[in-house]
């Protein structure tokens, strides 16, 4: 039998080398899985993860799948710290594209300086309600967050559908399920000619020092920490548990929501049934990963933006399926967790006396 | 398996044979990552003799303990059970040979019975009727008297602690060990227990008894071997030593007792506490009912009792982490009702408090010491500003906790959980001292400290109360609260006593009532009527 017994010291190390080691990992398996359907390994890593980013463009692009990325995951690392589990930033995602993109779509012939700022106002507004949403249900009746944020995922993105295939569809757009193209004034400046980058990724820096004197400098990132680490030394000095779930619900929702309408008023510029490729999910990863530290978070989620490109050239360089994105995040995840489950553990082979052992 | 006559048999041959002792431990070296527990520890247990193993925590009683229960297995060395080499590979081979164990903490099913508890235990059990009698009859013999059909939930501390000992006897020990088993229980049921052993002993069951109470020791046991940083450094009669003589033994240096200095004269009321009356929200927890008491300034007021018995409810009330709305003048701090302020507004009126847990209550493990300074500090020290934490002074106000306090650590770097029980004790009764409280609530100030440190803390709070602070300190151990506290008040099943004087309260009075006979109301026992009526 194979148990699993704790370290007496956790090396301080081993904790952020845990997410390089699971890099590494995840290479190796890659290696394997790539000579498993008969295609050169070496080649295939070149493929998937130098290819994507040995130009200026893919380095932009690694930028732009990079900015929402960082900035779900830096509002998730907050309620993560806390033990809130907001599993929903897709559907935060999607409302506040809805919320953005709605008011670029009642002002679509609006040359106005103040378009883009509202936008992003509507924005964070739509991405916290919808955060909201599970933090009332948590509150008042300890619905568990997890469950209701995943589930109202399902209903943004129906909901979505239903505007871009009903009253929001172009009505020049010969039927097809898209909005509007979003006037000039509200979309994204480019901040470096040549790439899609966009002004988005400015904020997602901004976001992420923010993040980082939140966490570590301000008193409510203390309180998020001592909630999450040692709620009943939170009760001991009067930090209340049901506001840091609203705190931290609305904090990511509205961050989310902010990503997403970066999302529709920069690369996309027009509301789709589809606007994001599970930005919202993949964030949990990139939060993981970055130790749910903001400096971390940064690098992280600059990693999984590059599974999402070499993921695309795979697909047209190797003809291998969309799937093999999601693969390569799954592997990854899983090395993740096993070597923080390892670094914290160690394995013991042997039987454990039939009759218990005493506490 | 057989009743109780082969224990009889087995006890003749004990005391007619003068051969090899029923357990000798030589050389036994157990060491973990970074700490030797146990260094080349040897000693012997005859049979019918009681053995006190004394030693402070952290000085490896409980690993030894575990190593002959076969929960660990030793590096080196070897135990030798009646003269011949063992291995004991688990607690069951241990059980097997005769080998049983009173754990400090029980782990006994709530919503089951006794004999459903003892039954979950044994090896194997064929005739729940047939284990009825075995259970009646051990009962009777050992004179611990248990209902074998009543639930576990409705049962005292004592009675539970005669579940695990009945649970033992079943199983015909040759060799009974007890960890700190009156840490529970009320002086009346410490006597209960010992006649029990006594007899035990007299039949020839040797008793390993573990404990740091050591007038218990003194009352209790022939030989003592003392430990101390993994090592046996004496060996002693307790009968012919005194208590503060093992003491010294145990820590390894004189011992300070605290100075009570001039007790100043006590001030205004600081901390009253009305008709509090307030439904656990536990499921086994115990309802307050009817509190009121008053701590003056200056003044230390204990709060004796087993726990359980309505104390974390009491301390919960106390810090406002349970608010009651309602009756907000149920709790006044300075005359100023709080019952319905949360801990910070409490704060903020210059309380302080000190739960009994440490890691995960008082101070969050992994956190360094400046951030858990900073935790309940932050406001009454000004360590925050615009919401943002002020790092220089967080850093230096835990430094200067650590200097004042003596808390050995490499500094405010360090994660409170790497830090031994006692310091860490000391690091948060000084955070809460440094803060200059008005009222202090302490609940089990040394519990589990190794007693240089609780003489420290012990100090430290006399020092308190002579400024004038009004300290409520809720203790199960009674040694403390007569060496520290000014008044006493008991609580058994909910309830308060009155106040008395400590120079009045005797320990058999006090013993009465955490045993809950207060709870008679219009018929006390006669001697304690004058008690109950008179507040001191």
């Amino acid at each position: 039998m194979i148990r699993l017994e704790p370290r007496r010291q956790h090396s301080q190390k081993m904790i952020y080398l845990s997410p390089l080691l699971a890099i590494v990992l995840t290479l190796i398996s890659g290696a394997i899985i790539f000579a498993f359907m008969g295609k050169d390994p070496i080649e295939a890593l070149y493929t998937f993860f130098i290819m994507p980013i040995n130009n200026a463009y893919g380095v932009g692009e690694l930028f732009v799948k990079a900015t929402p990325l960082v900035i779900i995951a830096i509002g998730l690392a907050m309620g993560f710290r806390a033990n809130v589990w907001n599993i929903g930033a897709e559907g935060q995602l999607t409302m506040g594209a809805i919320f953005g993109g709605g008011l670029a779509l009642a002002f679509y012939d609006s040359t106005s300086v103040f378009l883009l700022p509202g936008m992003f106002v509507m924005a964070a507004i739509g991405g916290a309600f919808w955060g909201a949403i599970p933090a009332w249900l948590r509150t008042r009746f300890n619905a568990n967050e997890i469950l209701t944020s995943l589930m109202l995922t399902y209903v943004a993105t129906l909901f979505l559908s239903y505007l871009v295939y009903g009253p929001w569809r172009n009505p020049e757009g010969f039927n097809f399920p898209e909005s509007r193209a979003f006037p000039d004034a509200a979309l994204l400046p480019i901040i470096y000619d040549g790439t899609r980058v966009h002004l988005g990724a400015i904020f997602a820096l901004l976001i992420v020092a923010g993040g980082w004197v939140l966490l570590t400098k301000s008193v409510v990132g203390f309180q998020l920490r001592v909630v999450g680490q040692a709620p009943q030394a939170a009760r001991h000095v009067g930090f209340r548990q049901k506001r840091m779930v609203w705190f931290t619900l609305l904090l990511s929702g509205g961050l989310s929501g902010l990503a997403g309408m970066f999302e529709v008023a920069g690369p996309i510029g027009q509301l789709q049934p589809s606007i994001s490729p599970g930005y919202g999910f993949t964030a949990i990863i990139v939060a993981f990963l970055g130790r749910l530290h903001p400096i971390g978070i940064l690098f992280a989620g600059l990693v999984m933006a590059l599974t999402y490109l070499g993921g695309e050239l795979a697909q047209i360089g190797l003809g291998l399926p969309s799937a093999v994105t999601g693969l390569f995040q799954g592997i990854l995840l899983f090395f993740l967790l096993a070597c923080d489950v390892l670094t914290k553990y160690r394995l013991r082979f042997g039987s454990v006396s039939k009759s218990g052992e005493p506490a | 398996m057989t009743a109780m006559t082969g224990n009889t048999t087995g006890a003749v041959e004990q005391r007619t044979g003068s051969g090899p002792a029923q357990l000798e431990i030589r050389g036994v070296t157990k060491a973990f990552p970074g700490c030797l527990a146990n260094d080349n520890i040897s000693f012997r247990i005859e049979p019918g003799e009681i053995h006190a193993l004394l030693g402070e925590n952290g000085a490896g009683k409980s690993t030894l303990v575990k190593m002959i229960y076969g929960v660990m297995q030793a590096d080196a060395g070897e135990l030798l059970w009646e003269g011949k080499t063992v291995t004991i590979a688990s607690p069951h081979d241990a059980r097997e040979m005769g080998i049983g164990l009173v754990f400090q903490h029980f782990s006994l099913f709530e919503t089951m019975t006794v004999l459903e508890n003892i039954a979950l235990a044994m090896n194997d059990v064929r005739d729940m009727a047939v284990l009825r009698q075995q259970v009646i009859e051990v009962e009777k013999t050992y004179g611990l008297p248990l209902d074998p059909d009543r639930h576990v939930y409705t049962l005292s501390v004592g009675e539970r602690q005669r579940i695990e000992i009945v649970r033992c006897l079943l199983q015909n020990p040759k060799l009974l060990i007890l960890d700190e088993p009156t840490s529970v229980l009320t002086p009346q049921e410490v006597d209960k227990l010992f006649e029990t052993l006594r007899r035990l002993a007299n039949e020839g069951c040797a008793i390993l008894y573990i404990s740091h109470k050591l007038h218990e020791v003194k009352a209790l046991c022939e030989h003592a071997t003392v430990l101390r940083g993994g090592k046996v450094v004496a060996t002693c009669d307790p009968r012919a030593e005194t208590a503060k003589s093992m003491a010294e033994m145990m820590i390894g240096q004189k011992l300070l007792a605290p100075d009570r200095g001039v007790r100043p004269a006590p001030g205004d009321v600081r901390l009253a506490v009305k008709n509090l009356s307030l439904v656990s929200d536990q499921q086994f927890g115990t309802d307050l009912k009817n509190i009121s008491f008053e701590v003056r300034g200056g003044q230390i007021l204990g709060v004796a009792g087993v726990a359980g018995n309505g104390q974390n409810e009491l301390f919960q009330a106390l810090a406002g982490e349970t608010e009651i709305h309602g009756t907000p003048d149920c709790i006044t701090l300075d005359k100023q009702p709080v019952a319905d302020f949360g801990p910070r507004r409490r704060r903020r009126l210059g309380a302080a408090f000190v739960p009994e847990e440490r890691n995960g209550h008082g101070a969050v493990p992994d956190m360094n010491l400046a951030e858990n300074g900073f935790l309940t500090a932050f406001r009454r020290m000004a360590l925050s500003a615009r919401g943002l934490i002020r790092e220089v002074p967080t850093r230096s106000f835990a430094d200067s906790i650590i200097k004042t306090f003596d808390v050995r650590t490499t500094g405010h770097g360090a994660e409170a959980g790497s830090l031994s029980g006692g310091n860490l004790q000391k690091f948060i009764v000084g955070r809460e001292i440094m803060q200059d409280p008005g009222v202090l609530v302490i609940s089990q100030p040394t519990w589990g400290v190794d007693a240089g440190a609780a003489s420290a803390i012990h100090q430290a709070l006399l020092d308190l109360a002579a400024k004038g602070t009004a300290v409520l300190v809720i203790s199960q151990d009674l040694d403390e609260i007569y060496a520290i506290c000014d008044q006493v008040v008991v609580m058994a099943a909910g309830k308060m006593s009155a106040a008395r004087n400590m120079a009045d309260a005797s320990i058999d009075e006090i013993g009465l009532l955490m045993g809950g006979l207060h709870d008679l109301g219009a018929n006390p026992a006669p001697e304690l009527n004058g008690g109950q009526n008179d507040p001191a």
